[in-house]
């Protein structure tokens, strides 16, 4: 029999460093920029959140004796100042210089990999631990901690009580974004600065602000995806290369959400069920099959692009002017 | 008149990109209460100018006065600061967005969708527009589209207005409202100027013209006081004739039979309907028609790019032997020794290629000759060559690519290209549409030494006048029908105006 009430809270934690960097990647896009570096600026911002813990737990005797809420404030700040980087020098080089965009994003994202690599590497070595990780249980601790009631309710509390509170933060941003972008003045001109570069700078909007902007925030809610998957999903352990391929799963994400962080909500927890599946269907010991089932989530979202280019439906359609460079003065 | 203040005054202005000089102190003044007409050639600066004080461009050189006050236009929105709003050649539309919203975009305040529709209700009804605040844009029609765009800087509060070639796209029923308003607005004490090449809409429009040329300032003068062979004189900077030949077709024999053709689009809508006629080889058959009705569909039958339902296109050689053009892709259509050379309506769409140069786009159509496995580089420059020599197309050199070319260049670019490839039936669909009067003029002239080499021209134009004076017979389309053809000899206007609409064209009171 297959066990719902241990699968849905296993799907949600999955899903929710997915939300949170398709959230910021619709952000991102939603203003024309094509930001590929989303899996490096998720990969950052969790390493960033990790140096951050690793020397405030360090500076106790015993990790046990950290200030829960600087335990929470520490690496949540130094996840946005590093995740805020990345997506600034992203916007120097594509909005200010006019690079490429595509090339610059998959620039990002190999930086930002091999920026996570490097100071995990450092940080095994400081720490002095014979394992290849850090382990950083007293801050995962504080990021987990759910409601007491949360096991008194049985399967309720469940399958929607038990996370930690970035999931729930996960969720109230991709709502609010869905809403400011549809129906805030806000919303309307990033909107258009995405569909109609041109359009918005006749119509006097800041284009280059709202760029640099959207994307800044864009980056650091996805980098927030990295330090859920961290201190939350993986109970505190970093080891180098364990965050895989969710950086591009927040991206297909994107498509699959038809650019709507609110849609992104359930999506996100569906292809988090999608991607552990193969741990719930008895599939044997054939690696295999289980490698065919990861794949789940990406043949859906190449369906659902296949459907949405056939239903031609506009609304539905990427922002007109995503990837491409906005210069007023070109001819 | 005179003892008005400017509502602008631009002193001295100067705009360069790179080493191309746009504008070159070019002073203009415009007033309330008066329509000015600003005219030039395609290049001349016209638009650049307009860009400055619509906060596009900055100027290099010079200052802008607003009712006496020296002001600085950084950006569009310091222009609708200053009450000036600027309706682009290419509409800036967000086409996801709905009317309501594309009006209310980068205004400042709450979002209040509902009170800013009822706001662009008031101004439609003040001026006489028809717009649904919920429409979306790519659901409008193109002067649907422009008539967003109005009201857009009305709502603004705008109260200097500029229409960059505002009649271009529209049918000459649409241009008539739209001057209609234009009346309206002037009467109502706002200062518009207008950019177009038609003359006679300068002549029925405007109060004032001013002239550009090559980035200059030429002068300006009451619309009464002077004609459209002046202006354009002034415009060229030489004596310029505004009579198109018409030779008369030489040994004229059929080269295009079409019978019965029906052609539906994907949608399933009926394009073209029974439609026959014979093209002959030294002749211009002139398509006319309200646009949409069938002209792309009938051009692009011919040459091969569109699935026919019924009917038969044939080819006649000269000895009489027919062959069949249908279902033939049109590389076949090529090498079954029929040239169609064809100047698609969409220049940069699927003529040529924008990011590609001069010299490469000629080598999109000669590509496939020669036996060598390498391309033949070196013919297609020297066509180059002789294309921006011959049309005088003006470009800094034939390795630029095609879309930093303005419109009129590019067009005969096209043009000249189509022209170089000796078809046997050339096909064009508005060849002079945002062609400043001389390039069209140099387009007619290159249409007729086709005619007069024996190629069989079908024309599509959208200038009724033209048509009446270029084709020697006019097909007439109306609703995908053929509503009659008449010989263009004697044609009358209005008798084909007639056509255009009811099928026929007789009137029935």
């Amino acid at each position: 029999m297959f066990d719902f009430i241990t699968f849905l809270p296993r799907a949600v934690v999955q899903g929710i460093p997915l939300l949170l960097g398709s959230t910021g990647e619709t952000i991102t896009e939603k203003s024309g920029n094509l930001n590929l570096g989303i899996p490096g600026i998720m990969y950052v911002g969790a390493i960033s959140g990790v140096i951050g813990s690793f020397f405030y737990e360090a500076s106790f005797a015993s990790p046990k004796d950290i200030d829960p809420l600087l335990g929470i404030l520490i690496p949540v700040a130094c996840c946005l100042l590093g995740s805020l980087l990345m997506g600034l020098l992203y916007c120097f080089l594509t909005v200010t210089l006019r690079a490429n965009q595509n090339v610059t994003g998959l620039a990002l994202t190999t930086f930002g990999v091999g920026f996570g690599n490097f100071f995990g590497g450092s940080l095994i070595k400081l720490s002095g631990s014979e394992l290849p990780s850090i382990i950083l249980s007293a801050t995962s601790n504080a990021f987990r901690r759910s409601l007491p009631i949360a096991d008194k309710l049985g399967w309720f509390g469940k399958i929607f009580l038990s996370y930690g509170f970035l999931a729930y933060l996960a969720v109230i941003i991709a709502l609010t974004v869905a809403w400011i972008l549809n129906h805030t003045r806000v919303g309307l001109h990033l909107r258009a600065v995405g569909e109609g570069p041109n359009t918005a700078d006749a119509a006097g909007i800041d284009v280059g602000r709202y760029k640099y902007t959207a994307t800044c925030i864009g980056s650091m809610i996805a980098g927030l995806g990295g330090l859920y998957y961290v201190m939350d999903y993986a109970s505190g352990v970093w080891t180098n290369n364990a965050f895989g391929d969710r950086g591009w799963l927040a991206i297909a994400l994107v498509i699959f959400t038809v650019w709507r962080p609110n849609i992104g909500v359930l999506a996100s927890f569906l292809f988090g069920g999608l991607y552990i599946l193969h741990m719930y269907i008895p599939s044997g010991m054939n690696l295999a099959v289980k490698e065919l089932y990861k794949m789940l989530p990406y043949v859906v979202t190449i369906i659902v692009l296949i459907i949405t280019s056939m239903r031609n439906k506009r609304e539905n359609q990427p922002p007109a002017s995503l990837g491409l460079a906005y210069f007023r003065e070109e001819r | 008149m005179e003892n008005k203040t400017a509502a602008v005054a631009m002193r001295n202005i100067t705009k360069r990109f790179g080493p191309v000089l746009a504008n070159d102190k070019v002073w203009l003044d415009i007033y309330r209460g008066e329509i000015l007409a600003l005219l030039g050639e395609n290049g001349s600066g016209k638009t650049t100018l307009m860009n400055m004080l619509s906060g596009i461009y900055f100027p290099d050189e010079g200052t802008i006065s607003i009712d006496g006050r020296e002001v600085v236009i950084r950006s569009p929105k310091d222009a609708f600061d200053h009450g000036i709003g600027m309706i682009h050649q290419h509409f800036k539309l967000v086409d996801v967005l709905t009317a309501a919203e594309n009006i209310v975009l980068g205004l400042p305040g709450r979002l209040d969708l509902k009170a800013a529709s009822g706001r662009i209700r008031e101004i439609c009804d003040a001026y006489g527009f028809e717009v649904d605040p919920d429409q979306k844009i790519y659901d409008m029609s193109v002067s649907q589209k422009q008539t967003v765009e109005i009201v857009k800087v009305l709502y603004r509060g705008a109260d200097i207005l500029i229409l960059d070639e505002p009649t271009a796209v529209l049918t000459p029923q649409e241009t008539d409202r739209l001057f209609a308003v234009l009346r309206n607005m002037r009467d109502d004490g706002k200062a518009i100027v207008i950019i177009t090449h038609k003359m006679h809409e300068v002549e029925a429009l405007s109060d004032r013209v001013a002239i550009l040329r090559h980035g200059q300032f030429i002068g300006d003068m009451p619309t009464k006081m002077t004609n459209a062979q002046e202006m354009t004189n002034m415009m060229v900077g030489h004596a310029v004739t505004l009579n198109i030949d018409r030779p008369d077709p030489v040994d004229p024999k059929p080269r295009i039979e079409v019978k019965g053709l029906t052609v539906r689009s994907i949608d399933g809508i009926l394009k073209l309907d029974d439609v026959s006629f014979t093209a002959n080889s030294g002749e211009i058959l002139g398509i006319a028609g309200i646009s949409g009705c069938g002209q792309k569909e009938l051009l692009e039958s011919i040459a091969g790019l569109q699935p026919v339902e019924s009917g038969s296109i044939c080819y006649i050689e000269d000895d009489g032997t027919k062959e069949e053009l249908i279902g033939k892709d049109p590389l076949s259509i090529q090498e079954m020794g029929v040239s169609l050379s064809f100047v698609p309506e969409d220049r940069l769409g699927m003529g040529l290629v924008g990011n590609m140069d001069l010299a490469d786009n000629m080598m999109l159509r000669s590509f496939r000759s020669g036996r060598s496995l390498f391309t033949d580089r070196r013919s297609p420059q020297h066509l180059a060559e002789a294309v921006v020599r011959d049309l005088e197309v003006s470009t800094p050199g034939i390795s630029t690519p095609v879309r930093r070319l303005s419109g009129g260049n590019v067009q005969k670019v096209l043009v000249g290209r189509e022209i170089a490839s000796a078809p046997t039936v050339l096909l064009t669909a508005y060849a002079v549409r945002g062609l400043d009067i001389n390039s069209s003029y140099t387009i007619y002239d290159l249409i007729n030494r086709q005619k007069a080499s024996g190629v069989a021209v079908i024309y599509v134009g959208e200038d009724l006048d033209v048509l009446l004076e270029l084709a020697d017979r006019i097909l007439v389309l109306c609703g995908g029908k053929v509503s009659g053809i008449v010989p263009g000899r004697g044609a009358k206007k209005r008798d084909v105006g007639l056509m255009m609409t009811k099928l026929g064209g007789n009137a029935d009171e």
